[in-house]
């Protein structure tokens, strides 16, 4: 079961070529037979010489990233990409999701989707798409929502992965609020599944955590890398009998609340996050015997979900990038509220001055769009607000 | 990285252009040790040499640009100089006698760069609209020896306001404070504070050309402000920015794109024992007014966004941590709060360990703009030297009052964003979502 991966714009490129140097370097490990194949299988393939060749598509508007990409990979010594299997322009996105989405998107969308075919058809059974991009700037964010839309079209019952890193709050590009509000809002009708990095976090995790004293992009890509990796890499559940088989983009996290479901509950009460679904993964030494009752508390949970149906437990004997013990949490929960609400709240304030709308109206979306766009998350926030 | 050209006119814009081409040169060739043809030095330069493809050693650069005069002096200068063998004859055009030049039909050689200069910036916008045109204007001082200057910068103006995408007005007195500056280092500096040969902004050492002449510090200075704008397209980091992300980033609205640029370091010294300036320092200086290229006041005007082009061994928790550090003492506009935009270029000037261009779209040009309109007024009053504008073919009295009204309404755009500096904006009301 084969998983293809498009790494879309700087940020996809840089943190997927550290994605596939985690996995790979974890399926090496040791002597774990049953899951090293099986991780390579997922993420790689072989070629007649016995070299690894990640099943990716690198996509740019520029060259320099995915060459320096393409060259790390190599110098690993221990997995490449595939010598043709990138695309890029030399004309860049310009942090205009616009420029990516209605001219880029389009104009590249046969040489695109030419290259992922390729990559779909060389596995054997293809369990889902991965796409990954930031939602700052012009060619992950947009471009990268009209490929995932393209994939949706050619793939309609495939699952779909877009994994997005959220910028800092402060400072990386001036219109990435509405860079990401737009991107947000197409994502949520083709996604399966959104999975989310905020680079603030992360940069907490490598500060406080891992006391990183200057932090660069590279420790913070790094980071992102083993906690997908920790995710992505193959697991035993109750059904699959010791096969490393199962397809872990299976789940279905995107539950919808029934209307009418129960009162409103305010951003900034004191409650505690409640949880649509939770999703556990344990790895390593006496994961039969870990204790996780506490996860499967109702009171995390939404009221209208058992927390049978909401608690999916997973289990790997085998550690994962050599830790010992490893547990990694993946939430369907209020824990991004606040930090979409505060992402669609400055967009909002930017927009209500029409500031830079010009800039996006040149390469074709309208004032309507972007309307659209801001109405479909606040129905979001709305909706995860008033779990209770 | 995109590809880009450079279009020079005039004899400033050839002077400064050629400085830039030297510079660059010296900075791809300090990188680039093995002169190998890559993706980096394609960005500015052709590969001529027909029999030499990517990532093989060349011998023979071209750089991507367009050299424009009115006469050839300047631009036979360039020919007969050490950067000949880099330039071909068609890249040249010096022939450009004709109707359709309005404001260039004058003795000085200081009205191409503006007349022709303009014109040739509302043709690429026709040929091609949406390709990016970011174009640096050196400003005159008020004591300028010309005397119809102000005639020529409004007249500029307005063709910068309507077909310019971004525009870094340079002011030639902050150039001179910054020759003199860093003159009174060199000279007068205490002993062990020696200035580092090579690397200071006004040095053009290490190039092709051999002894400067007279402009040659200013020009180095603008041509450096024109390497590090571009030293992200042109080299690897961890957070690249194009050309065009400046205009997209910078520009809200469309005709407020005039741009205050700030460089730093100034040099860097020479001596090992002193420990280099810390890092946090480069980012205060890039604030002050000493390394700002326009006489101009943005800490007590207001900023409407800022871009922080870092090149060099610096990371993002260092970017981080100085934004945090001096947003306090910067007031920003009330839909813009974090506007700020980061690059990250992994290589330094040469001659430095890290560096910083800022960008900044600050209402603090609206004086220098009043300053200009009101010389202007002063002459076009009395109607003083009018008649050698009207004596050419095609050019009108309207020219000059739209040229003027152009101006005045851009000043009440900056004005009226002022006006909310003071004001608590609150925040606009949200959607609210129907049950």
């Amino acid at each position: 079961m084969s998983v293809v991966t498009v790494q879309l714009g700087q940020c996809g490129n840089q943190v997927g070529q550290e994605l596939f140097d985690v996995i790979c370097s974890d399926a090496q490990e040791g002597q774990r037979k049953t899951y090293s194949a099986s991780s390579c299988k997922r993420f790689f393939h072989q070629t007649a010489h016995g070299d690894l060749v990640a099943r990716a598509v690198l996509i740019d508007m520029e060259p320099k990233v995915i060459n320096h990409s393409m060259s790390m990979a190599a110098k690993s010594g221990r997995w490449r990409y595939g010598e043709s299997s990138h695309f890029s322009q030399k004309q860049g996105s310009g942090n205009n999701w616009a420029n990516g989405y209605c001219v880029h998107g389009p104009r590249h969308r046969d040489a695109v989707e030419e290259l992922v075919r390729r990559e779909v058809e060389r596995c054997d059974r293809l369990s889902g798409l991965i796409a990954m991009m930031s939602v700052a700037g012009g060619t992950g964010s947009g471009v990268g929502t009209y490929i995932t839309q393209c994939l949706r079209d050619i793939y309609p019952t495939s699952f779909i992965l877009n994994h997005l890193t959220w910028p800092y709050g402060t400072g990386e590009v001036i219109v990435q609020n509405y860079n990401s509000v737009l991107t947000l809002a197409h994502l949520y009708q083709l996604s399966d599944a959104i999975l989310v990095h905020e680079n603030d976090t992360v940069h907490r995790i490598c500060s406080q955590l891992l006391n990183i004293k200057h932090i660069s992009f590279s420790d913070v890509n790094r980071v992102i890398a083993h906690q997908l990796g920790s995710v992505l890499q193959p697991t035993l559940t109750a059904d699959s009998h010791g096969e490393y088989s199962r397809n872990s983009l299976g789940i279905d996290w995107q539950v919808r609340p029934p209307a009418g479901s129960g009162r409103s509950r305010s951003l900034t009460g004191g409650s505690f996050n409640t949880s649509l679904a939770n999703l556990l993964i344990l790895r390593g030494k006496d994961v039969y015997s870990a204790e996780t009752g506490g996860f499967e508390d109702p009171a995390l949970y939404t009221s209208w979900l058992s927390s049978k149906e909401a608690f999916n437990l997973w289990k790997s004997p085998v550690p994962f990038n050599k830790y010992e013990k490893s547990a990694t949490l993946v939430s369907n929960s209020q824990a991004l509220l606040r930090p979409l609400d505060d992402m669609v709240g400055k967009a909002w304030n930017m927009f209500a001055s029409r500031a830079y709308i010009h800039q996006y109206i040149k390469f074709g979306i309208s004032e309507e769009d972007f309307l659209d766009s801001f109405t479909s998350l606040e129905q979001v926030i709305s909706s995860y607000s008033q779990l209770c | 990285m995109t590809q880009s050209v450079v279009v020079q006119v005039g004899q400033c814009g050839n002077q400064v252009g050629c400085r830039f081409w030297d510079l660059a040169l010296r900075e791809h060739a300090h990188v680039n040790k093995r002169g190998l043809y890559d993706e980096a030095i394609s960005s500015f330069f052709r590969n001529v040499d027909s029999s030499v493809g990517d990532g093989l050693t060349f011998t023979y650069l071209n750089p991507q640009a367009v050299l424009v005069d009115m006469e050839e002096g300047v631009v036979n200068e360039i020919l007969q100089g050490p950067l000949r063998e880099v330039f071909d004859s068609t890249q040249l055009l010096t022939d450009v006698s004709g109707s359709g030049n309005n404001w260039l039909y004058f003795a000085s050689r200081r009205c191409t760069g503006s007349g022709l200069g303009t014109r040739v910036l509302s043709l690429l916008e026709e040929e091609f609209p949406e390709v990016c045109r970011i174009v640096t204007s050196i400003y005159p001082s008020a004591e300028d020896d010309v005397i119809t200057s102000p005639y020529n910068s409004i007249l500029a103006m307005n063709e910068l306001t309507e077909h310019a995408d971004c525009v870094l007005p340079v002011e030639n007195q902050s150039l001179v404070d910054i020759v003199n500056k860093i003159k009174v280092m060199s000279h007068g500096a205490k002993p062990g504070l020696i200035i580092k040969r090579n690397s200071t902004v006004t040095s053009g050492q290490g190039g092709l050309s051999g002894a400067e002449k007279p402009f040659d510090a200013m020009n180095n200075i603008v041509a450096n402000l024109l390497l590090n704008i571009t030293s992200s397209a042109r080299f690897e980091g961890s957070l690249n920015m194009d050309l065009n992300e400046i205009a997209m980033n910078l520009v809200p609205f469309p005709r407020l794109h005039y741009l205050v640029p700030s460089l730093t370091p100034l040099y860097t010294l020479a001596d090992i024992n002193v420990p280099p300036r810390r890092l946090d320092q480069m980012f205060s200086d890039a604030f002050s007014k000493d390394h700002q290229l326009i006489q101009a006041d943005p800490k007590h005007s207001l900023y409407l966004a800022c871009a922080l082009m870092v090149r060099g061994n610096v990371q993002v928790s260092d970017v981080r941590r100085n934004i945090e550090r001096l947003r306090p003492s910067l007031p920003f506009v009330s839909w813009n709060q974090e506007g700020w935009k980061t690059s990250l270029c992994s290589v330094p000037p040469v001659g430095h360990s890290h560096s910083l261009l800022a960008l900044a779209n600050n209402t603090c040009v609206k004086p220098t703009f009043m300053e200009l309109r009101e010389r202007f007024t002063k002459l076009y009053r009395k109607k003083a030297h009018l008649h050698h504008y009207l004596h050419v073919e095609g050019m009108e009295q309207s020219f000059f009052s739209e040229a003027v009204a152009s101006l005045s309404s851009l000043i009440e755009e900056y004005h009226h964003l002022d006006a909310t500096k003071a004001k608590l904006m609150p925040d606009a009301p949200r959607l609210s979502i129907a049950r």
